[in-house]
């Protein structure tokens, strides 16, 4: 049996005898018999190099593709090996929420970090500390947003699938409307208008780059929302913020998204991390933690968590929001990994995750794979399918190739920087072998 | 200590990414007007950077680390190596699920034996953290009350010493909070529950021990009362490092709880996440969980969704690799070790609570189970120390203060919480310095004030940063 108690036989005794006790049951002789329990159903424990060889065993069953054109939600980019050899500092990695300010100025001053590089992104002027993902973070969003006398959310249909579904869940315990608007790849500003016209939804969602890859006439929904007393909630995926237009430039209040391709494996969907930013006059109505700048007695910078007014351990039922851990390693991953590929290395990974889409677009359109996108798209595009989609995958599956994801309305493609030339051709030519 | 923007220089940078091998795409007018202003750093920059943000953070492995209701045991360094095991790593969540047999069968045998644990029938992984799967199992209880067609039942009963993320997550699900006072033993007080209960009520929450380290003796009594109204009964995992082994939620007639890994199960907690909140639930409740969950079939593992799911509370399938870990610890103790590391953690909490009843106040019981909570109330009237003094002097000792002013039933209250991973040494020091700390109050209670005195900053200025937000920062010009 494995075991991380150091006390050995002898000294547990000698603890006991401190304490008075028999034996180590005597500590449960307070919890009625008929709610203790005699055995686990348990294997035995086993040693380290067991456990080694048991949990490799399982990870061995899982089937590594060495090309992957699937994102939807979940991207597959470089990891800078400082990203990894940082995140992974003990000091880091074991300490709990920065309550101590005294002992803890390392984690937060990287969470202040992470904030000013999320207020760089987005262009907007307070960030938290993160929440748990991209859609947790629209659902946040949404609620923050509510008002005494507004509320409903209108959901534009390209939103992440699962982000719509969680920001539902969220709502429908509160009671919050929720209106999807259905068809189409993107939401035209007059369709958002005419759902909006003549009640008193609080808020609108919008992605761009959304779901299927196109970036929306952002600027035109911010008009809409804003004309009929909405607020804009814009989710982006981070990547693409290094080279296009920000949240705040185009007019949206809240600015919320999925920071996974910041520096985070696959990792079978978790742990992710959700980014959340806001304007100055929302800042008090921001959900999680947030760490602020002051100094100490003598007068030097330190690091602090505040705004705490708005937080569960203080105002408990009238909290902004019931979180407190969040993704904290995450933040500072999504930070190094900012740091390290600095603004030019960001615009990098942004132009040619989208360069490497258009040009698969161009040779999967050769091959009668039509892109459905009507507008702008960035790194992600939606085709259609010549043969059944299934068969499809499954053979570039056996060449170690993972395609697009089968939507509706066909499959939904992804490039990043990792998708090279040298790979699209290999796909390119495996997809001719099939048809 | 310098910010990143202040070792920025123009032209830094490191050379990570390819240059594009295809035609470039023109972004026209959607491109944004000015390059975001992070920082331009060497590599050697970068990493001494954080070097020097390590020396400024407190984690377990750097000393001992008693804080109450966190349960900060030591973090396995194997559970860290197979969580980062590319077999793990580089699976996209959406890939076809014969693909990810392995993922698949991490989350259902996690999920196993966690429901062994716990006694419950069925759990979901996708919760991200404790306070999420409250919001999860309370959308259990309501979809419950809503099922049967029973919409009057708005109302979770939370004791006056819950965490408090117990009314702000039954808030965010939509509740009314009614709070009901603990008894002079520190346990729920049982008339005031029953005075409490009524048609509109739709469960309770609980933490069992409580967060004075109490075992409530009344138990089964509790959730009967619940039950027999009407009621579901809500566990809240947070202190389970206290009873895995002995006792049950699901045999002391709880319906759903929430588990901690990032306590109980030893996984990191990363300076505030990522965490991982798991919910189980009896049968009854199991229609209703979010999807996916995972189940055997004829061909291996597959997904399935509950038949009246509530919906997603996440996107995929939860914090995986966090997950990981736990099934490493859970398969390393295994049906011995998993009783053994709680009934240890008890032994430390009540060798430290004998060791320092003398010198200070413990004002409920003379035991505990994992943690225990220090009045500092008398030593504050005598000397002036108060628990926020104490606790900062405990940081010139290299201890990581216990809670501090939680529960909130104790005033100056600090919880201490060693678990089953710290050795008698450690113990024995972690007393010598209270005791040490005691005796400074008594010769000058006014100088423990100033404390610390050895760490990189002294107390930060909580008010000005509260009153005068500066949340990013200013660059030049700005």
């Amino acid at each position: 049996m494995g075991s991380y108690i150091p006390a050995t036989q002898a000294e547990r005794e000698d603890l006991m005898r401190a304490c008075g006790l028999n034996s180590l049951e005597d500590l449960y002789a307070i919890v009625p018999p008929e709610a203790r329990v005699s055995e686990l159903d348990l294997e035995p424990g086993l040693s380290e190099m067991e456990v080694a060889d048991k949990v490799g065993a399982i990870a061995d069953k899982n089937v590594r593709f060495k090309s992957i054109f699937r994102g939807a939600g979940a991207y597959h980019h470089y990891i800078p090996s400082i990203v990894k050899t940082i995140t992974s500092k003990e000091e880091f990695v074991t300490a709990y929420t920065p309550y101590q300010a005294e002992i803890s100025q390392g984690v937060l001053q990287s969470i202040f970090e992470y904030q000013t590089q999320i207020c760089e992104l987005t262009g907007m002027d307070v960030s938290n500390a993160s929440v748990y993902d991209g859609a947790t973070a629209a659902a946040e969003a949404v609620i923050m947003l509510e008002e005494r006398k507004r509320s409903g959310v209108v959901i534009c249909g390209g939103v992440d699938p699962q982000t719509q579904q969680v920001v539902k869940t969220y709502c429908a315990s509160r009671n919050i409307p929720t209106t999807t608007i259905e068809g189409g790849l993107t939401t035209q500003p007059a369709e958002l208008a005419r759902v909006l016209e003549g009640t008193t939804n609080a808020s609108v969602l919008v992605q761009s780059p959304n779901f299927f890859g196109s970036l929306e006439d952002v600027a035109g929904l911010a008009e809409a929302a804003h004309a009929a007393k909405a607020k804009l909630i814009m989710s982006a995926n981070p990547i693409s913020l290094g080279i296009l237009k920000t949240p705040a430039e185009l007019g949206a209040d809240v600015a919320v998204g999925e920071g996974q391709p910041l520096g985070m494996p696959l990792a079978f969907g978790g742990p992710y991390l959700g980014y959340m930013a806001t304007t100055q006059k929302n800042m008090r109505k921001l959900p999680g933690r947030i760490v602020g700048q002051t100094a100490d007695d003598e007068g030097r910078r330190a690091f602090v968590l505040t705004l705490q007014a708005r937080e569960q351990h203080i105002r408990r039922e009238k909290a902004s929001s019931n979180i407190c851990s969040n993704q904290a390693l995450c933040a500072m991953t999504a930070s190094v990994y900012l740091a390290a590929v600095g603004p030019d290395g960001l615009a990098r990974v942004a132009s040619n995750s989208a360069a490497h889409a258009h040009y698969l677009a161009g040779e999967l359109a050769g091959l009668g794979f039509k892109t459905l996108n009507e507008g702008t798209f960035f790194n992600e595009f939606v085709t259609s399918c010549p043969i059944d989609a299934t068969v499809l995958m499954k053979a570039l599956e056996t060449k170690g190739i993972l395609g697009g994801l089968p939507i509706e309305q066909g499959i939904l493609w992804c490039c990043t920087e990792l998708n090279t030339k040298e790979r699209i051709d290999e796909l390119v030519s495996a997809l001719k072998e099939v048809l | 200590m310098q910010l990143l923007f202040e070792r920025s220089k123009p032209g830094r940078r490191l050379s990570l990414i390819a240059e594009c091998d295809v035609p470039a795409v023109d972004f026209g007018d959607a491109t944004r007007a000015q390059a975001p202003r992070l920082p331009q750093i060497s590599e050697v920059d970068l990493g001494r950077h954080y070097t020097e943000l390590a020396k400024q953070t407190h984690g377990v492995n750097d000393g001992f680390y008693p804080l109450g209701s966190c349960t900060m045991k030591y973090n396995p360094r194997i559970n860290e190596e197979l969580s980062q095991l590319p077999g793990f790593t580089g699976i996209h969540p959406l890939q076809p699920a014969e693909s990810a047999q392995g993922c698949l069968e991490v989350i259902a045998r996690t999920g196993e034996m966690l429901a062994e644990i716990t006694g419950m029938d069925e759990m979901t992984l996708q919760p991200a953290a404790g306070a999420h799967g409250e919001f999860t199992g309370l959308q259990l209880i309501r979809a419950y009350h809503l099922d049967r067609g029973d919409a009057k039942r708005t109302k979770i009963i939370v004791p006056d010493s819950a965490h408090g993320t117990n009314p702000a997550s039954a808030v965010m699900v939509g509740f009314d909070v009614v709070a009901v006072p603990s008894n002079a033993q520190g346990g729920v007080d049982l008339e005031a529950l029953k005075a409490a209960v009524g048609e509109d009520t739709a469960g309770l929450m609980l933490t069992n021990p409580n967060t004075l380290g109490l075992f409530d003796p009344n138990i089964l009594e509790i959730t009967r009362i619940i039950h027999e109204a009407g009621g579901l009964c809500y566990y809240d995992g947070a202190n389970l490092n206290a009873v895995m082994g002995h006792a049950r939620p699901g045999d002391m007639g709880f319906d759903c709880v929430h588990v901690n890994l990032h306590k109980t199960f030893s996984t990191p907690h990363g300076g505030g996440g990522p965490g991982s909140g798991p919910v189980g639930c009896k049968d009854f409740l199991a229609k209703f969980l979010p999807g996916p969950l995972v189940k055997k079939g004829e061909e291996g593992y597959e997904f399935f969704t509950p038949e009246a799911s509530m919906g997603r509370v996440r996107s995929f399938y939860g914090n995986f690799l966090v997950v990981v870990r736990a099934l490493a610890y859970i398969l390393t103790l295994g049906k011995e070790g998993i009783p053994e590391a709680s009934a240890n953690a008890v032994l430390n909490a009540n060798y430290l609570l004998h060791r320092l009843c003398d010198e200070f106040s413990i004002p409920y019981g003379d035991s505990c189970m994992h943690e225990f909570v220090i009045d500092v109330e008398p030593l504050k009237h005598e000397t002036g120390a108060s628990a926020m003094d104490v606790a900062k002097r405990m940081l010139d000792f290299g201890v990581h203060p216990p809670t501090m002013y939680f529960p909130l039933i104790v005033h100056e209250a600090l919880m201490v919480e060693p678990t089953e991973t710290e050795s008698p040494e450690t113990l024995d020091a972690f007393v010598e310095i209270l005791r040490s700390i005691y005796d400074e109050a008594q010769t000058d209670g006014e100088l423990l004030h100033q404390a610390p005195f050895t760490r990189f900053i002294g107390r930060p200025d909580e008010v000005t940063a509260a009153r005068k937000p500066l949340l990013r920062y200013q660059f030049d010009g700005e």
